[in-house]
């Protein structure tokens, strides 16, 4: 965190307007919760509700060679997408280590947008920028300050949609993006989300954001919609078991340890971090990381406590925190390979005291 | 906020409530909001001696865990057990129900300096 004055969104004033807490997060200011984490968390796994995206980052690569060039950045396979379609994927360092994880868009046949990490926008564009040498036609732009965001997730999306943009337009499939049109404001909707629940995230002009935000609550209040704060992303993120850069993933991480192999493409013949991976997954990772619940009533996980096993201590959690919908405190840590078993009991550390936990499939939660 | 006029409060955000020798104690109106929806509550051990401002008990939020003080020196003589089933008696009654310990003071004057209501209330605001 910098010392400067925090960075605000376009939607500053209607959160404040709204009542919301608002948290210093990163370098930013941002609606922590507005009518409480449980509340918002239940509208997203029960109705919908809407998030400020606007912090996170967007990046536009152009060119005749953004593709080839993009697939030596990125370790899925940037060629395998179609106009409108998108992938999650990663930003490695040399050693295979995680920078980043975002979403990118082809939007054009010579066009691409990567949607990053708030917390990582900057270092993500100086490291591409410098990565650039050798595809000079290759065009990449910082349009992060210029738009806003919202994240709208929770299984009456599609209808507050209908409501929104009449009953015959239709979103796009999932991971895929679309522009569409709303009050002469220019949308860009892309279908995915980081709640397990259906949804979209759509971006905008920043001009836009106080418009489209109101008009997406009013139209919204019919399908019981909530504004949601990070908390509820949080609670909602990791009951999925959908990994917080800086958290469950650093520099100090390959994909392949935090399980999420399936989005990086070895067949490639290079990308930065590649050889790290391969090596990764042929000798297998020392440590891997785990998704575990508690075992009966007890204080809630946090990052950093302590896992332990047998007496020894063999990790710390990434993440934690009760998850609303089973009751129950869970989290994920980096646990040593033999350890890292579904079904592992194991004990976390919670003021001085050890609690029993066990290691569990991903994700924690399935709607039943 | 509802702050009743007839408790005794500290800087952090606990009420006092006066029982013969003993005090009764819990977290104000204005401290469960902040902290908003309680999930669990670490109680203290009846028998446990309590120095002034000292940690007590805990009490977590989904979001975060917050430390609980001793308003005065004393030993604890009850806690609250219903918070064990229930944590959420802090938000939806935090000047009953939601009690956490009872106090049996070691001086009674300890108690005569904490804040009234009116100071509580130009404290919160």
């Amino acid at each position: 965190m910098s010392d400067a004055a925090p960075k605000k969104t376009p939607l500053y004033e209607e959160h404040v307007r709204l009542g919301a807490k608002m948290i210093p997060f990163g370098d930013w200011i941002m609606p922590v919760q507005y009518s409480g984490i449980m509340d918002e968390h239940q509208a997203v796994r029960n109705n919908v509700g809407v998030f400020d995206i606007s912090h996170m980052g967007q990046l536009v690569a152009k060119g005749t060679a953004s593709a080839g060039w993009l697939n030596e950045m990125l370790t899925n396979n940037v060629e395998k997408l179609e106009v409108g379609s998108g992938q999650y994927t990663f930003l490695l360092n040399e050693r295979g280590g995680i920078i980043d994880d975002l979403i990118v868009y082809r939007t054009a046949p010579e066009e691409f947008l990567l949607v990053v990490n708030a917390s990582r926008a900057d270092e993500d564009f100086a490291w591409l920028e410098r990565h650039l040498a050798g595809a000079a036609s290759g065009q990449l732009k910082n349009r992060s300050a210029d738009f806003g965001g919202v994240a709208i997730q929770g299984p009456r999306v599609v209808d507050l949609f209908h409501a929104l943009l009449g009953d015959d337009v239709d979103l796009p499939a999932r991971n895929h993006i679309a522009e569409s049109k709303m009050d002469g404001m220019d949308l860009a909707i892309g279908r995915t989300g980081y709640t397990g629940e259906d949804g979209v995230e759509v971006f905008f002009s920043a001009n836009d954001a106080a418009n489209f935000w109101n008009t997406v609550l009013k139209k919204g209040e019919q399908f019981g919609i909530k504004p949601c704060g990070l908390g509820a992303r949080d609670t909602l993120r990791l009951e999925m078991c959908y990994p917080l850069n800086g958290s469950d993933l650093s520099p100090e991480h390959n994909p392949i340890e935090a399980g999420l192999g399936f989005f990086v493409d070895l067949k490639k013949p290079e990308f930065v971090g590649r050889e790290v991976l391969v090596q990764a997954k042929e000798s297998g990772t020392t440590d891997r990381l785990v998704a575990f619940r508690m075992k009966g009533k007890g204080p809630p996980p946090r990052p950093h406590y302590p896992v332990w096993l047998a007496g020894e201590q063999i990790g710390e959690a990434t993440s934690g925190t009760l998850s609303p919908s089973l009751n129950q405190g869970i989290g994920m840590a980096y646990l040593p390979t033999q350890h890292a078993r579904v079904g592992t009991e194991i004990e976390i550390e919670i003021r001085g005291q050890k609690f029993p936990a066990v290691v569990e499939k991903k994700p924690l939660y399935k709607k039943s | 906020m509802n702050v009743p006029d007839d408790l005794l409060y500290t800087e952090s955000h606990e009420w006092i409530k006066r029982e013969g020798e003993n005090i009764r104690v819990g977290i104000t109106d204005h401290a469960q909001a902040e902290l908003t929806d309680v999930v669990y509550v670490e109680l203290p051990k009846v028998g446990a001696k309590a120095e002034a401002r000292g940690q007590i008990a805990v009490v977590e939020s989904v979001k975060a865990a917050s430390d609980i003080y001793a308003p005065v020196k004393g030993t604890v003589v009850e806690a609250n057990a219903a918070l064990e089933g229930n944590p959420a008696l802090i938000n939806t009654d935090p000047f009953g129900e939601g009690w956490i310990f009872v106090l049996k003071v070691d001086s009674p004057d300890d108690v005569k300096q904490l804040k009234d209501a009116a100071a509580y209330r130009a404290q919160i605001g």
